[in-house]
């Protein structure tokens, strides 16, 4: 057990935060790996940034114990610790040169004139902006103020960098291209990055991990495949990408799985979750992707509706389908030229989930 | 219409109301310095152009007494101002930066206080002050009375700027390894360095122009350029008067029109203000 703990860099153990009656973070208990790209995601206001500020050290916790590779850092000011930030509008100091900006922390640590000027360089030229040293941070556009942030949070060398939702300042061409060059920054340079955002595909497309929060818990960690696939309660399964919940009661409990059935009768097989009990209220996920659409069948018991709209959106085609209970659901179809089968506004359909894809949500 | 119905200018009386304004207010100063050029003893009649006035400010029988209200004055607005500065970039960074305290309010309320009190209240009561406590009166009563005054004055331009630095920045050297005090001296210090310099410079232009508060509390024997002017006046208004006026009005313009222009030179604090594209 010793040795799994050896490659931690953050481990946060009963971590509260309270502003007076106010609590921001309630018993986060978190362990963030070392290298890795871990990645705090929620509504805003769920305290993601709280924690983020909490582990550089501008917030004090209420309870808890924050370790840095091991070693306790609760009670060090941020200048004492070895986590460096990049803050959601830079922060750049305007009446310093890019090059005295990245050169600032390395300056503040001691290091030698002669190293801090070799390595400012480095930096600059990692970011793509040797050329631009001299400059202002005014005289940049947004996303070189954002690459000067990142080489002067990454110029000391910090064992974890944190990043505040530095993307979203961005136009959207620019987010998705520095999406790429975070991550490569990342594998690259094999620091352990700890960053916060809202936004729910920024997160699945660079994190090793994920940390989804809202209302000051951490409510599921894990890889963005089985946060997407395997959300543990109906918070995790709506805020990652689209889902359809339905109401549904426990009917048979077996060793691995269970059957829920739902409000019209229809059966559905589902992986159990923790201690599922026969009779027993539940929800269930289905992804739009998740359910098959067919011609409405004369079958008494399947889940089916009407066509109420259709969308077509290049690769697929979404629907909206209205059961009898007066809920939309939502389809999407891929357009392969193999399945040519079309439905419009009106039609009848019966809906069948895929194998696997009713997830059982503890609430 | 409806941009002229915003349009100040279009007000009935707008141009006549504005030139009654600017003649009340400045034509007795343009006829001040005019009359400051007379050659002749009388300053209502005009003799032709001289600067013989000026040459007796500095050369003439007055000219000592003069010289030492001068200096009186300058080192007197030199020293209130570098500590009134000091005083109120203190407190400023104590209310912007300090957080929610009970005592904010009242503390802003002390602070800018000195500005609402009618200045003979002011100067009635720090006599009677320094009468209490047996302070000899003198050049020291002048420096504390003007250095407790000019705060309200230094701290305003001080406050406003630092208001518009965003804490991050602090945060941000703080995260790069600067100990708090090094996070004043690199960051927060230049970047509240117009606000300081505007408020300094406002100060000294105070002091410098005090007359009612240093009337009372100089003492015998010692004179700042308002009190001596005040002095020389009581005898009947000669024309070295006039040119040692227009002296000291121009120091002020020239204080005024550089704090003005600091104030608004230095880069903008916002932080990520709309970036140039390159």
């Amino acid at each position: 057990m010793e040795s799994s703990k050896e490659n931690l860099a953050v481990e946060l153990q009963g971590v509260f935060k309270k502003y007076g009656d106010f609590v921001a973070l309630k018993k986060i208990d978190l362990e963030i790996k070392d290298n890795e790209f871990f990645t705090l995601l929620g509504p805003s206001g769920c305290g993601k940034t709280t924690l983020l500020r909490v582990i550089a050290g501008f917030e004090e916790i209420s309870e808890g114990t924050i370790l840095l590779k091991g070693e306790r850092i609760g009670d060090l000011p941020p200048n004492k610790r070895p986590i460096n930030t990049v803050f959601q509008h830079y922060a750049l100091f305007p009446h310093m040169t890019v090059e005295a900006n990245v050169a600032f922390g390395m300056k503040m640590l001691g290091m030698s004139k002669a190293e801090v000027a070799d390595r400012s360089r480095k930096m600059l030229e990692m970011v793509k902006l040797g050329d631009f040293a001299g400059r202002r941070p005014n005289q940049l556009s947004g996303g070189q103020q954002q690459r000067v942030a990142l080489a002067r949070a990454m110029a000391p060398g910090p064992q974890v960098l944190l990043l505040d939702e530095p993307l979203s300042a961005l136009d959207l061409k620019l987010r998705h291209a520095m999406r790429v060059e975070l991550k490569q920054l990342q594998m690259e340079t094999g620091i352990t990055f700890v960053f916060v955002t809202h936004d729910q595909e920024e997160a699945l497309t660079m994190s090793d991990r994920i940390g989804v929060m809202d209302h000051g818990i951490l409510q599921q960690v894990g890889t963005p495949h089985e946060i997407y696939e395997k959300p543990v309660n109906r918070f995790v399964a709506d805020f990652i990408g689209e889902t359809n919940i339905f109401d549904a009661t426990i009917s048979h409990v077996g060793d691995a799985n269970c059957v829920c059935v739902l409000r019209n009768g229809s059966s559905v097989g589902c992986e159990a979750g923790s201690n599922p009990q026969v009779g027993a209220k539940c929800h269930l996920s289905i992804r739009p992707e998740g359910l098959e659409m067919s011609r409405a069948n004369d079958e008494p018991r399947s889940l089916g509706g009407r066509v109420e709209q259709v969308v077509y959106l290049g690769t697929d085609t979404q629907y909206l389908i209205r059961i009898p209970s007066g809920e939309l659901v939502t389809v999407r179809c891929q357009n392969t030229i193999a399945d040519g089968v079309n439905y419009s506004t009106g039609d009848e359909v019966a809906l069948k989930p895929r194998d696997g894809a009713a997830r059982l949500l503890v609430d | 219409m409806a941009l002229a119905s915003r349009n100040i200018r279009k007000y009935p009386g707008f141009f006549s109301m504005t030139l009654l304004c600017m003649v009340l207010l400045y034509a007795p100063l343009a006829v001040v310095a005019a009359y400051s050029f007379n050659d002749s003893l009388s300053i209502t009649r005009w003799g032709g152009f001289s600067f013989r006035w000026y040459l007796d400010v500095f050369f003439g029988l007055e000219a000592d007494k003069f010289r030492d209200a001068a200096w009186n004055s300058l080192s007197i607005a030199f020293l209130a101002a570098t500590a009134s500065t000091i005083i109120a970039t203190a407190a400023s960074i104590g209310m912007v930066r300090g957080g929610e305290f009970r005592a904010k309010p009242a503390s802003f309320a002390l602070i800018s206080l000195p500005l609402m009190v009618p200045e003979i209240v002011t100067a009635v009561a720090t006599l009677i002050f320094f009468s209490a406590i047996g302070f000899v009166r003198g050049y020291a009563t002048i420096l504390v009375a003007h250095i407790v005054f000019c705060i309200p004055f230094a701290y305003l331009p001080i406050e406003a700027r630092l208001r518009g630095i965003e804490g991050t920045f602090e945060e941000a050297a703080q995260d790069l390894y600067a100990s708090r005090g090094q996070a004043f001296r690199f960051v927060l210090l230049p970047l509240m360095a117009p606000g300081i310099v505007a408020g300094y410079l406002l100060a000294f232009i105070i002091s410098l122009d005090d007359f009612i508060i240093t009337n009372f509390v100089k003492g015998a024997g010692i004179e700042t350029l308002p009190t001596a002017i005040f002095g020389a006046v009581k005898q009947g208004i000669k024309p070295n008067i006039l040119a040692l006026s227009t002296l000291m009005l121009l120091i002020s313009i020239g204080f005024v029109t550089i704090s003005y222009f600091v104030s608004r030179k230095g880069v903008k604090p916002g932080g990520h203000g709309a970036p140039e594209t390159t």
